[in-house]
């Protein structure tokens, strides 16, 4: 008997995310290749700046990647909730783990009167899901707060953190750290050297720069899926969609101090803190997707979730 | 969740498993024997409806289907009731000693829901027991990993359950049912309607 789903999965959002993905991965290469082809056709040793660039981009990597949870908490000031402090919002977190057979992350509430919410952590059994106070104190419905938690879980879900840090991070560190030891060669001994370091400093720049906007587009593509994996667990995608709407335009309302402090955390955070006014060009710094993408991807789901027969798979 | 779902961010919503179900009489036996646990007939399904009329309309044939046992004087008609976290709970009421006929009951939600393409909706089932000297415990059933596990509320004011109690009915019923291994899926179910 073929079975029917509702569930299918958007075609359209994993070819733009493979193709960004694969730009990320044909840039990383090219720029490996430059870098040797260079140096050889210099006749200077490749090892040293890639080697430097490896250990330093990957070190780092694997210190924000081990040690991400800590580090996100520690700097939204976050603590740790057991279910007797905070009873409603673990109930939450079980059920939802309950329904899309999960591990429950740990559950931390951060003091701010901003309203949002991140997950973060490098795999399912060490990650932490994180609410602010804000969110917590009765503006959102029960189900809106749902579809923010929901949203959150499938980020943990898709190992966002793993992939953006591995994928993504990896490659921005050795960009970055390849123009920093390629300039810390100056004055080499001879004098095609010299020639060279300007040109590995440019090449890294230039790297750096792309990689830095695919990441971004990556980044957008990501929120997008966990909204529609969210929207899908709990079967509301309206419920999310209002709970967008009250927490971006409470972000519109907070004084900026408040703001500057969170910029760090703007990554992992549901709707970002610090979101430019304008539209166009800032789009693509930005690492979420505009608030009218994610509304009208979410009424999207909201059809196909009301179909009348649902499609065979 | 396979490598390339991972790189691309999806999650295929996982599907229910629904044959365990059918271990329940036996084990409700197994528990009569052992302890002085009897059912007291009543059991529920609990879901989370998906908006909008498609779902409504399911939900009401289901109602519908099952009240047809209340008419034939077997059982009373299904409580509907909604909890306070958006959760759909379905209460059947059986005799005591029919608990053969709760599970057909709750069996027919779960496939009424699975045929129309809502299987991952589908979150637990309860069914509810009680001692002489009145002490509940539920065996909650999930839908997602198959397996049961002993609920047994104290107080629900403190939230507070019998974590005895649940390893001993763990420990009674290991040969009949699956039981659910990981303690940390023990999740508790306040006020479940039902019990």
């Amino acid at each position: 008997m073929a079975t029917r789903t509702r569930y299918a999965s958007d075609k359209g959002l994993t070819v733009r995310m493979t193709a960004t993905m694969f730009l990320l991965g044909l840039v990383f290469v090219a720029f490996v290749a430059l870098i040797i082809g260079i140096m050889s056709a210099a006749h200077v040793s490749a090892a040293g700046i890639v080697f430097v660039a490896v250990i330093f981009g990957g070190g780092m990597a694997w210190l924000s990647l081990f040690y991400s949870d800590k580090i996100a908490l520690a700097t939204a000031g976050a603590r740790l909730v057991t279910p007797q402090q905070a009873p409603e919002l673990h109930a939450i977190v079980d059920r939802l783990c309950a329904l899309a057979d999960m591990d429950k992350p740990r559950v931390a509430i951060a003091p701010t009167r901003m309203m949002n919410a991140f997950a973060t952590g490098r795999n399912s059994k060490n990650s932490v899901l994180c609410v602010t106070e804000g969110i917590m104190d009765g503006r959102l419905t029960n189900e809106e707060l749902e579809g923010v938690l929901a949203h959150e879980l499938s980020h943990v879900a898709h190992k966002d953190v793993q992939v953006m840090t591995i994928i993504a991070g990896l490659l921005v560190r050795f960009a970055f750290y390849s123009e920093l030891f390629g300039g810390g060669r100056r004055g080499g001994n001879n004098s095609q050297a010299a020639l060279l370091i300007p040109l590995i400093m440019l090449v890294s720049a230039v790297v750096y720069a792309v990689s830095f906007l695919l990441i971004r587009l990556l980044s957008r593509y990501r929120e997008l899926a966990a909204d529609r994996s969210g929207a899908l667990l709990t079967g509301q995608p309206s419920a999310l969609a209002s709970a967008l709407v009250k927490v971006s335009n409470s972000m519109q309302r907070i004084p900026t101090q408040d703001l500057r402090k969170a910029e760090p955390l703007n990554a992992f955070f549901f709707t970002p803190a610090l979101r430019p006014n304008g539209s166009g060009l800032s789009n693509i710094f930005s690492t979420h997707p505009s608030l009218e993408k994610r509304l009208a991807e979410l009424a999207k789901i909201q059809r196909q979730l009301g179909q009348v027969t649902p499609d065979q798979r | 969740m396979g490598f390339l779902d991972t790189l691309l961010g999806r999650t295929k919503p996982v599907q229910p498993k629904l044959d365990d179900l059918f271990a329940l009489p036996s084990a409700a036996i197994q528990l009569e024997a052992a302890s002085a646990f009897k059912p007291t007939g009543s059991g529920s399904v609990c879901f989370r409806a998906v908006e909008g009329k498609t779902f409504t309309d399911i939900q009401k044939d289901v109602t519908d289907l099952l009240d047809m046992d209340a008419e034939k004087g077997t059982a009373l008609p299904v409580e509907v009731t909604r909890d306070s976290y958006g959760f759909t709970w379905l209460v059947s009421n059986h005799m005591s000693d029919d608990i053969e006929g709760l599970v057909t009951d709750l069996h027919a939600v779960n496939s009424a829901l699975v045929d129309n393409g809502f299987g991952p909706q589908l979150l637990c089932t309860l069914v509810a027991f009680r001692d002489d000297s009145n002490r509940r415990l539920g065996l909650v059933y999930l839908y997602k990993r198959g397996t049961f596990y002993p609920f047994a509320p104290v107080n629900e004011r403190a939230q507070e359950r019998d974590n005895t109690l649940e390893i001993q009915v763990k420990g009674l019923l290991a040969d009949d049912l699956k039981i659910e291994q990981d303690l940390a899926r023990w999740f508790p179910v306040w006020g479940a309607p039902g019990m």
